[in-house]
This record gives structure tokens, sequence and C-alpha cells, in this order.
């Protein structure tokens, strides 16, 4: 077992590592900026080093500074979190020849995963079906428009290099399809320095359902079930649950096993979220790989009692799987709201500032991951999210009713948070029926 | 590891487990008598040799006592001063300035920070064996090389980026130093 790890990265996910590193006695190394230089969770970690600037190119994605970091602690591994370098194939390569232990799959497989359009055709050789589309990039718009004919509007055109529901453009029809693919273009290469892009046929009224799993060193894989993400904005995720509320177990067996296949095809080591459409047929349609933990792994956590983090540092630790899927059970419902610096009432504008008051909501049942105290204050120069509520009951019912008091409960003054907003969505008629699909949040409120 | 990064909470080596925190508190209380003979052993050893500060490390426990110039000197204990004899490291004994003669505050306020562009390992000489570029009294301009850094290997030759002489240096050879850390303070022209 490591006896150091660095941990690159910032805000709740850090101090998650932490909380991990500390209770399986690891001595844990933060980084931060200069604008995060008074979070209170770097003093849990056993020490802190200061690697730039506010700004994120200069600190938690500069690459050289985060090494010599890892050097003068002289640690034996770092933890990339989610976001920033997570899913960085060079950052990745630089640890392992630096003699440091990426916590996360080897190159390779962060590679052939990363790249959206090799994992379409990975998945298609492990038997699972990918949503209908391009069988590769797509560089010229009059070949491109003659496949998306052939595809059938209307049509996604996703960059290769993106994810995180970020590169996407969705065209009607034609004269909508030439503008939209220039500029799809334009926005891949700009964002993830790669203008590449395929196409998909756009799925009605999907629901997103992804599965997480996780791999060891000797091929042994196993999964932890579902996460239902249907309720997303502008393709980011806003509320998660577990189990699928309209998945039967035939289904879900069906769903999982189809992911192990795929990680397994990719030789895939450490934890992964296998992403997924359902149509209205309950057919599913595999769309990404996520070769890092994701912000919603408490909500597996609360449902199968397992640590997902501890699992990650475990196996890349050596440490083998030698858990049965069949012992691998879910118990109850539970749910994950996102809570951002951003007002529901203007559109979702970010609202930085200094919180003056925070209360937290507990009791029964009611988990908070969150970096933040009274007197933090939130900046524009990194994302929004500020907390994660997750609940977990026996019932779906009994989760949401907690969901609604922890919700209540939680007060952030005086920024404006999207708390309103999430408690709007938890309370909507169609959310207890679970009649939803990725378009919902943007039609109802 | 000790290791110390001025202005930074860095705490050396592993942290003890619970249970020989939990030994280590019981063991503090009866040393309370032993730790309050110890400091105002140090606080003699400091007037008789004239230190200003001393700083001194034992695993998690840290002492650090300031003297300002004749008055009384200021204590500060984190968290418990559990002292042993002969486990000490003494680290950043500052002695009080000479031959230039004491800052006066308004002269601190003047100087000019040089500080650390990037993460790595000090080094105050260009090799081993040479003299280190600056010195105390040393004249600056900013294209002066005042230190090493080295990162990944690669040896970073810091610029002054100040005129003026070097008038403090906070870092020693072979320290770790992170982002920010002021390394030397320099009296402008």
């Amino acid at each position: 077992m490591f006896s150091r790890i660095l941990i690159a990265n910032r805000g709740e996910i850090a101090l998650r590592i932490i909380r991990a590193c500390y209770e399986l006695d690891i001595a844990s190394v933060a980084v931060y900026s200069e604008a995060d230089k008074d979070a209170p969770y770097l003093q849990l970690a056993d020490e802190a080093i200061c690697i730039g600037p506010a700004e994120a190119a200069e600190s938690y994605l500069n690459i050289p500074r985060i090494i010599s970091a890892a050097e003068i602690a002289d640690v034996e591994a770092i933890h990339p979190g989610y976001g920033f370098l997570a899913e960085n194939i060079n950052f990745a390569r630089i640890c392992r020849d630096c003699g440091i232990t990426f916590i996360g799959p080897p190159v390779e497989a962060m590679q052939l995963l990363g790249d959206k359009v090799e994992a379409r055709k990975l998945a298609s050789k492990a038997k699972v079906k990918v949503v209908p589309g391009s069988d590769g990039t797509v560089e010229n718009v009059d070949e491109a428009l003659k496949l998306a004919n052939e595809i059938g509007y209307p049509v996604m055109i996703k960059a290769s290099a993106g994810g995180g529901g970020r590169g996407m453009r969705v065209a009607h029809n034609d004269i909508s399809f030439r503008s939209a693919f220039g500029a799809a273009q334009a926005e891949a290469k700009a964002a993830f320095g790669d203008g590449n892009v395929y196409l998909e046929k756009c799925l009605l009224e999907p629901r997103h359902i992804e599965v997480q799993v996780l791999a060891d060193n000797d091929g042994n894989a196993v999964h932890f079930f579902e996460r239902d993400c249907t309720i997303q904005r502008r393709h980011q995720k806003m509320i998660e649950e577990s189990p699928c509320p309209v998945l039967d177990e035939r289904d879900r067996e069906e769903l999982c096993t189809a992911a192990l296949r795929i990680i397994k095809e990719a030789k895939y080591v450490n934890a992964a979220t296998i992403e997924f459409l359902l149509d209205k047929d309950k057919k599913f349609y595999f769309i990404e790989a996520n070769t890092r933990i994701q912000v919603e792994h408490p909500v597996t956590e609360m449902v199968t009692g397992h640590d997902l983090i501890k699992w990650q540092i475990k196996i890349a630790a050596g440490r083998k799987i030698k858990l049965k899927q069949r012992n691998i059970k879910h118990s109850g419902v539970a749910i994950e709201c996102r809570i951002n610096a951003e007002d529901p009432k203007k559109n979702f504008a970010s609202s930085p500032g200094t919180i003056e008051r925070l209360i937290l909501p507990g009791g029964p049942g009611v988990r908070v991951d969150t970096h933040v105290h009274q007197g933090w204050t939130v900046s524009t120069k990194y994302d929004s999210m500020i907390a994660k509520l997750i609940v977990h009951q026996r019932t779906r019912t009994e989760a949401i009713e907690t969901m609604k008091r922890a919700l209540a409960e939680f007060v952030i003054e005086p920024i404006k948070t999207t708390i309103p907003a999430c408690l709007d969505i938890i309370s909507h008629n169609l959310f207890a029926k679970s009649k939803i699909d990725t378009g919902f949040v943007e039609r109802n409120f | 590891m000790t290791c110390t990064l001025a202005g930074c909470a860095l705490l050396s080596g592993r942290r003890p487990s619970r249970e020989s925190r939990l030994l280590r508190k019981d063991a503090q209380m009866a040393e309370k008598d032993t730790d309050l003979q110890k400091i105002k052993e140090l606080i003699e050893i400091m007037k008789e040799n004239d230190l200003v500060e001393i700083e001194i490390k034992h695993d998690d426990d840290k002492i650090f006592l300031k003297r300002s110039g004749g008055q009384q000197p200021i204590v500060t204990t984190a968290p418990t001063a559990g002292l042993q004899s002969g486990a000490v490291t003494l680290e950043q004994a500052r002695p009080a300035p000479i031959a230039t003669g004491s800052l006066s505050p308004q002269q601190q306020e003047e100087l000019v920070d040089i500080k650390s562009p990037i993460v790595g390992t000090f080094y105050a000489t260009p090799s081993p064996d040479s003299e280190p570029y600056v010195e105390i009294g040393s004249q600056v301009n900013p294209q002066t090389v005042v230190c090493i850094i080295e990162a990944m290997k690669v040896m970073n030759e810091i610029k002054a980026e100040a005129s003026g002489t070097i008038a403090e240096i906070l870092v020693t050879n072979g320290q770790a130093v992170e982002y920010g850390q002021v390394l030397f303070r320099v009296r402008p022209d």
C-alpha cells in the first residue's frame, strides 16, 4: 500500500480523497493555487504545497508544477480526481515515466476509451450496441451531410476528443447542419485541441443511464450497478439516482454485463463509468466511457456500501478484486443533487461571492460532500459546483421526502445557488413518477 | 525528511497513528513542568547568543520563539511543546543582523520580495563546490541570477527582477520551495 499520495485537484473531490487516505493510513499531500490558500481542507492533508496563481492553467492544469510538487513531497502516487488532468493522457504518461503511480487506468486503456470514436468501435467489437452514427470521424461537410441524411435527423455532431457533455451540436435539417458542423469543429479545436467530429443519431426523449465498473491488474472486473442521470440541463447533470427506477432486474443484468464486456475488451484497470442512452423501448445504446471517478460516485457508494475512492487507491497499489459479483448488492435508493453557485432565476448565471451564512442539512439518510465553509469565497476561476447533497433511504418515495427536507434545511447565503431549482425538480410530479428524459429540465423549468 | 518551508505549515514525516497520538497526549500531560523549564532555558540561550528567532520541530510539535530587540521574547507553541532533549532539530535559528545593523520596521516595509516562480528545490550555488550566487549585501540588477531552483531535473536560473542589495536570504541550500515562496528580500536602490 502507498505511504504517501499527492492529490492533483481541489475542492470537494480533494477533500474526498484526503478522507480516504486518512482511513487507509496514507499520508496525503494536497496542492493548491493562491486562490485556494485559505481552504480548510488543506489543513486535513498532511502537507500542502502551493503550485501557482489562481488560473487553472498555471496551477491545477500545470503538469510540471504538479510533478515538481510530487517530487519534493516524495510521493509514490498521484490521484487526479475528476476534471483537470484526470483524463489527460500526457499527464498519465509523465507520471509513469517519473516512476509515480497514476491512480487510474494505464495510458493505453485511457487512450482507447478516451477517444470517443475509438470507444464506439471498441463497444461494437464487444457486441454492445452503439447509438447509430458515423463509422469514424467525418472531415468533409458534404460527406457529413450525406451521412446525416442516411442516419436521419435530428443528428448530433460530437467532438472525438470531447466528453462531459461538451463539444456537441444538434442539427435538425440540412440548413442548420452546415453551420452546426463548422461551429462544432471550431469549438472542438478550441476546447480540446482536436477539431475532429463524428455524427450520432439524436435519440428522442432518451434517459441517461451509466454503469460504475472497477477492474484490477489481473483482468478481474466487477460492476456496482447503474446510476440514472437523466436530470440534466445543457448536458450537465443536475440530479443523479441509483438504481434506475425504470429498469427491471433482467434489463439491469444485460446493461451491467454489457459494461463489463467493454471494460474487459479495453483491458481497463481501475474505476470507470460506461454511459448509455436508454430509448423509449428500454433499448440501450453505448455513448461514451469516462476513464476516471465521477462526481456522482457517492450515489453508488450509498446503495452498495462500497468506498470507490478507497477501491481506486487499493487497485493502483496492486490489490486484486477478490469480491465476487454476486456479493455486490444494492440496497435502497440514493439521490444526489449537485449544488452550484448559480442563479436559477437568471438563467443559471454564475453567482460568485462570499458565503456569509452556511447551514448544512443533516439527520437520517443525509450525506453532504463539500469543501465550503462559512466565510468561503466562491471564485469565478473554477467550476461552480460547491456541494453535493446525497440522501439514501429504503424506498424512492422516502428518499424524495428526505431530499426535500434536506434541501429545505440547506442554507447558503447571500450568494444564489441551485438549491431552489433542485427542490422544484424533486417536487415535480413527473420526477416522482420518473416519467422523464434528458429534455425534461429544459422543457419544464 | 524534515522539510521546512517558511510561511507554510508543512509538517515533517508521517502523521503518527491514532494510538501513538493518544499515548503522546498522556505523556505530554506529565511533561508540562519539564517543558516550561526547557522554554526558560531556550529563552536564556537566545539572550546569551543574541538570537532573534528560534523554531524547533519534533514530529508534530513545534515551538516558535521570537524576540524583538531587547524586549521579552514572544512564545508561540503548537499544539503542545513536547520537547525531548537530544531528539530536537534546531532550525531557522536566525541571528540578529550584525554588520549591516538591525532593520527598523520602516526599512522592512521598503524591501522587495524575490519569490519562487515554480515548485522545486532551492540551490544557492551554481554547483556544489562554488560560491553562492549572492550573499547579504550583494548588488543585484533585474538580470542577475540569484539562485537555481531545480524542478524535474531541470536547473532553472532565477533572476532577481529587481535592483538593489540583498538584505535577507530566507531559504537554505537544498530546501524544497513552493510557488510564491519568498526567497530573498532586496533593498531597492
